[in-house]
């Protein structure tokens, strides 16, 4: 199953859980189930059904344009990073 | 499998296993370029044109209570006069870019201000008149009462409890928390991989140091320029300099409230941008000029405009902490990261954070990041934004547990890499990268084989890394009837990358790079394409140009499959020719003229979104001498090493490499934004803001690594940002070689060094 990495910052909300697997084939799809695991995660990563502006999910290892509909492989890794832009 | 070019001018190997890619074809707009016959947005003249003028703030930090402009309206010859109050509400929406996004209401309010200037320069007025020195005496009649509020000009002062508060609704926000109290502290992150205190209890060896970063600017040689007409049917068109037409054209729209498809953005050829021409400070302020008056309207920055109003990069304070055992394995490092914003959030801290210990593979971490608003200008990408600063820190602690432990600085580099399969602080693992293959270069290099002899002279070395980014591109291609082949392509054109993008087009078809002819057109003419930035164009336009290619492939093997009466299934594109069955064949002109006169034209489009950029290494090493009367630093000799993964135009990358050096050295020993304690620069000309000339400098030796990228067709990774990384540090590390001191302060400028030397005398 994909895992989830949670940031520093939302652990509070995952009893201190760095890594989450979840059953899951979208990264839409992973937020809803860490949401339903984890009340008030989803509200910190989305907005308006979308990543939240300043935020980027990487997966494998690469920020994906796809955001929300990015597809997931079984064994896929999320990563919630900031947004960054080059020169 | 990677591949290094041995020096400057010498090819790298490309194994030979292409025709177009790794050859030097003169650029398709060099003759322009050095004829001076190439157009660029000052040289825009419109029937009716009049030239504007800003009125911008005298204080770095000030409530307006008043703006009068009814003066400069009565001034004969002033055609308009516009403030803040003529643009649309903003809203507090975020608008996506492409690359980064923005919030509305501060951009709207950098672009004129509202109820408060946050830095000297910031817009308050524009007026369009008869002739220029009409419009900026209408500039001096509008009458302004201020305020005036104390500035901020530090990030660690603005960090502090009792600062003075830039804003009245920014609290700290830590991934989607907001704090209760406000703050100048816009944004704070963190970062944690394995176990920080078990990491430092088990190294022999511990660094930490605080640094300070001065804020710089990109320096891009021409100001910021629009000509802006509002035509009686609602379209607007701005001709302007711009890293970016799309993303200049949806800001311009958000800004103005009108649909894009109201807004036409014509890219003028740029005269450098490094990041600092993406954000729009002058196209919304031209085009309401230009609705107000029904003429075309021209705004043109002046140095000192650029200096003071436009976003440089940021300022900051970085305190960095690593161990390592006594054979020289990192356990564990720790960072501290502030940057400075300027007036608005949106320092580049995060991808700092993101670099801070990118080149290694630290098992134990821990960074944190703050972005901190203060008094001085909004601050813009600068090439690898935030990465620069990061390394200094990063590099400099490096070379001193290098030293405490008595490594060689390539090997420690070796053997603690980033690598296939390490996993970095911010989480994600690395593909295959060449950050080795760079050290590797430099051991194996000339340079750093030679000895350096001599008083107070001195070597250092440091390495650096930047992400790269994909995004989209499009490009669209046309067959003539001679065999050549019109590409069209929306990424402005900063660094040559019009000729890297056809020669993929080229290698492709099997034609020559010269029977491309590339144009950079207006948003209206091509599909989306993202801004020239990131280090993105030469591997995602260039892959959309592969695309149209490709496209073209399928359209002529159908043509000569309708003109042999065969199978498409039996015909195949090879060597830039048709090649069909019974040894029928044509080649790529042969096939395009008959093409003409059968059939439909032949049009390939490539639109391409790549998701893997592929990050990009640079090693540096560099001699200086010091002359510890003066403090000054002379460069005696400098060789960079970076992994541009396939170098499409080597003459190219090996610019890109200079360029990025040559800036990297003016960060690190002369520039910095001068303030005086009212929050005026005090150095914001060409004159008094140093930056290094050839006069300055010896030739930037270069090495290209060429390590594939997996993620391109033809193994590209980005290379414009990367070289800008290294220098401050390498800088900073020879000169400590040279007389032992050691500069954690940017830039080592001749007084802060001579500062140094004298107290350790």
């Amino acid at each position: 199953m994909p895992t989830a990495f949670i940031p520093p910052a939302l652990r509070k909300l995952t009893g201190d859980n760095d890594r989450i697997t979840i059953e899951a084939h979208t990264v839409r799809e992973a937020i809803a189930e860490l949401e339903h695991k984890y009340p008030g995660i989803g509200a910190r990563l989305t907005a308006d059904g979308a990543i939240k502006p300043g935020l980027a999910v990487a997966v494998d290892g690469n920020v994906s344009s796809q955001g929300m509909l990015q597809k997931l492989q079984p064994d896929s890794e999320l990563h919630f990073l900031p947004a960054i832009g080059g020169g | 499998m990677a591949t290094v070019g041995k020096t400057q001018g010498q090819e790298p190997s490309t194994n030979g296993q292409y025709k177009v890619i790794g050859t030097r074809p003169i650029r398709h707009d060099g003759v322009d370029k050095v004829t001076g016959r190439a157009r660029y947005g000052g040289d825009t003249r419109l029937a009716g044109m009049l030239p504007g003028a800003m009125l911008r703030s005298p204080h770095a930090h000030a409530k307006l209570i008043s703006v009068d402009t009814s003066k400069a309206e009565a001034l004969p010859g002033v055609r308009a006069v516009v403030t803040s109050a003529d643009l649309p509400d903003a809203t507090d929406k975020i608008a996506n870019l492409g690359e980064g996004s923005v919030n509305l209401k501060h951009l709207s309010d950098n672009v004129l201000a509202h109820d408060r200037v946050l830095y000297r320069g910031h817009a308050i007025a524009a007026v369009a008149a008869d002739d220029i020195h009409i419009a900026e005496e209408a500039v001096g009649l509008i009458e302004v009462e201020y305020e005036l509020l104390p500035p901020v000009m530090n990030v660690l002062d603005a960090m502090k409890a009792d600062a003075p508060l830039l804003h009245d609704d920014i609290k700290t926000n830590d991934l989607g928390e907001t704090a209760d109290q406000l703050s100048n502290i816009a944004t704070h992150i963190r970062f944690e991989k394995g176990d920080i205190e078990a990491g430092f209890a088990a190294a022999d060896v511990i660094v930490e140091r605080e640094f300070h970063t001065a804020t710089v600017h990109q320096g891009y040689i021409e100001p910021h320029n629009a000509t802006a007409l509002w035509n009686a049917d609602g379209h607007i068109t701005i001709w302007m300099s711009t890293q970016g037409t799309f993303t200049a054209r949806q800001q311009t729209a958000e800004l103005l409230d009108v649909p894009v498809s109201r807004v036409k953005v014509v890219p003028m050829e740029i005269g450098g941008g490094f990041g600092g021409k993406i954000s729009v400070y002058l196209p919304p302020v031209a085009a309401i000029l230009s609705k107000k008056t029904g003429r075309p309207v021209q705004l043109l920055m002046s140095r000192t405009d650029v200096f003071e109003a436009t976003g440089p990069t940021s300022g900051s304070t970085i305190r960095v902490k690593m161990g390592a055992d006594s054979k020289g394995r990192i356990t564990a490092a720790e960072a501290w990261m502030a940057y400075e914003a300027g007036a608005y959030p949106g320092s580049p801290v995060g991808a700092g954070a993101m670099c801070v210990f990118a080149c290694y593979d630290v098992p134990n971490g821990k960074v944190d990041g703050f972005d901190v608003v203060v008094n001085k200008p909004r601050t813009n990408a600068y090439r690898a934004p935030g990465a620069t600063n990061a390394a200094f820190a990063t590099e400099t602690v490096v070379d001193e547990i290098c030293e405490k432990l008595k490594l060689d600085p390539a090997e420690f580099r070796i053997n603690n890499a980033a690598k296939e399969g390490v996993r970095r602080i911010d989480g994600p693992v690395f593909p295959r990268v060449g950050m080795i293959e760079t050290v590797e270069a430099i051991r194996d290099s000339e340079h750093y084989q030679t000895p350096l002899e001599g008083k107070h002279r001195g070597r250092g070395f440091a390495t650096g890394f930047w992400f790269n980014v994909g995004l989209k591109s499009t490009a669209q291609a046309t067959v003539n009837s001679d065999g050549t082949v019109a590409l069209i392509e929306g990424s402005t054109d900063i660094g040559g990358s019009r000729a890297g993008i056809a020669m993929q087009l080229a290698e492709t078809l099997g034609i020559a790079a010269e029977d491309v002819v590339p144009t950079v057109v207006d948003t209206d003419s091509i599909g989306y394409t993202d801004v020239t930035g990131g280090s993105r164009v030469t591997f995602a336009t260039g892959w959309a140009a592969y695309l149209a290619a490709k496209d073209i492939q399928g359209q002529l093997i159908e043509r000569a499959a309708k003109i042999w009466d065969c199978d498409v299934a039996k015909i195949d594109y090879k060597d830039g020719a048709v090649v069909g069955p019974d040894g029928k064949r044509f080649t790529f002109k042969e096939i395009a003229a008959e093409a003409q006169t059968v059939g439909e034209p032949v049009i390939g489009r490539g639109s391409a979104d790549p998701q893997e950029p592929g990050g990009a290494f640079g090693t540096h090493l560099v001699d200086v001498e010091v002359d510890i009367d003066t403090g000054k630093v002379t460069v005696l000799r400098y060789t960079a090493a970076q992994d541009a993964g396939t170098a499409i135009h080597p003459a190219y990358v090996e610019g890109q490499i200079q360029g990025g050096v040559v800036q990297g050295i003016g960060w690190g020993l002369n520039e910095e934004y001068y303030y005086d304690d009212k929050g005026t620069m005090r150095n914001s000309t060409y004159l008094d803001y140093r930056m290094p000339t050839s006069y300055d400098l010896p030739m930037i030796d270069t090495i290209i690594v060429e390590v594939p990228n997996p993620g391109h067709p033809y193994g590209v990774r980005g290379v414009g940002e990367v070289p800008i990384v290294p220098p401050p540090a390498a800088l900073a590390n020879a000169i400590y070689n040279a007389i032992g001191t050691r500069m954690l302060e940017l830039p080592m400028s001749p007084p802060k060094l001579l500062h140094e030397i004298l107290k350790q005398q």
